[in-house]
């Protein structure tokens, strides 16, 4: 009787420790983004800003900001916790961000030109900051 | 005296151009304002936190 206990308390903590493990490695891989996100980034609804931030193009509306702001308030405690690392200025780490994050959109999506319009993108490069890398 | 006579001067000379020169208009550019965005930041700063960003986008590809 207290064998099998035990054996079957040592399968639970294999299986746990198993079931742990492939969480820990599966977490950050599968990290997608919300179906609302993606449907209004898809929509050309949200579009990346210069400054590493999201922005809505166009009518704005609660949804839409909801989605928005959600986001940038975990954007902006990622960046926090990225410049301290590197002994950047949160705004320095925001616009190297934003950098990344436009030249990671794609065709069709939204994103801000240096001179603070809307586009969408094309085939090709897109239009940043010239101090982009 | 004389500083009086001169600071009295100054300060009509002050209203003559108030008078003249006050109503200054400002017209809105036509040219869409270009946002110079953090003028201060500098290309190597951006340089040196290029592929850290890049890792960061990749990893919270959630909220990206």
């Amino acid at each position: 009787m207290g064998d099998t206990m035990n054996r079957l308390t040592k399968s639970m903590l294999a299986a746990a420790a198993v079931a742990t493990a492939l969480g820990g490695f599966a977490a950050p891989a599968f990290a997608q983004r919300d179906p609302a996100y993606a449907a209004a980034r898809a929509a050309g609804q949200v579009g990346e800003k210069m400054d590493g931030y999201l922005g809505v193009v166009g009518s704005e509306t609660p949804e839409l900001k909801r989605i928005v702001n959600d986001i940038n308030i975990k954007r902006r405690a990622v960046y926090s916790e990225r410049a301290k690392a590197n002994n950047a200025t949160l705004e320095e780490y925001a616009l190297t961000a934003g950098c990344q994050a436009i030249l990671a959109t794609k065709p069709g999506e939204k994103y801000q030109a240096p001179d603070g319009s809307w586009q969408t993108r094309g085939a090709g490069a897109p239009m940043r900051d010239p101090r982009c890398p | 005296m004389n500083h009086a006579k001169l600071t009295g001067r100054m300060a009509g000379a002050t209203l003559a151009a108030t008078a003249l020169g006050g109503c200054i208009t400002v017209n809105a550019p036509e040219e869409p304002i270009v946002i110079e965005l953090n003028v201060n930041i500098r290309q190597e700063v951006i340089y040196r936190l290029a592929e850290d960003a890049g890792n960061t986008i990749e990893d919270n590809a959630d909220i990206f």
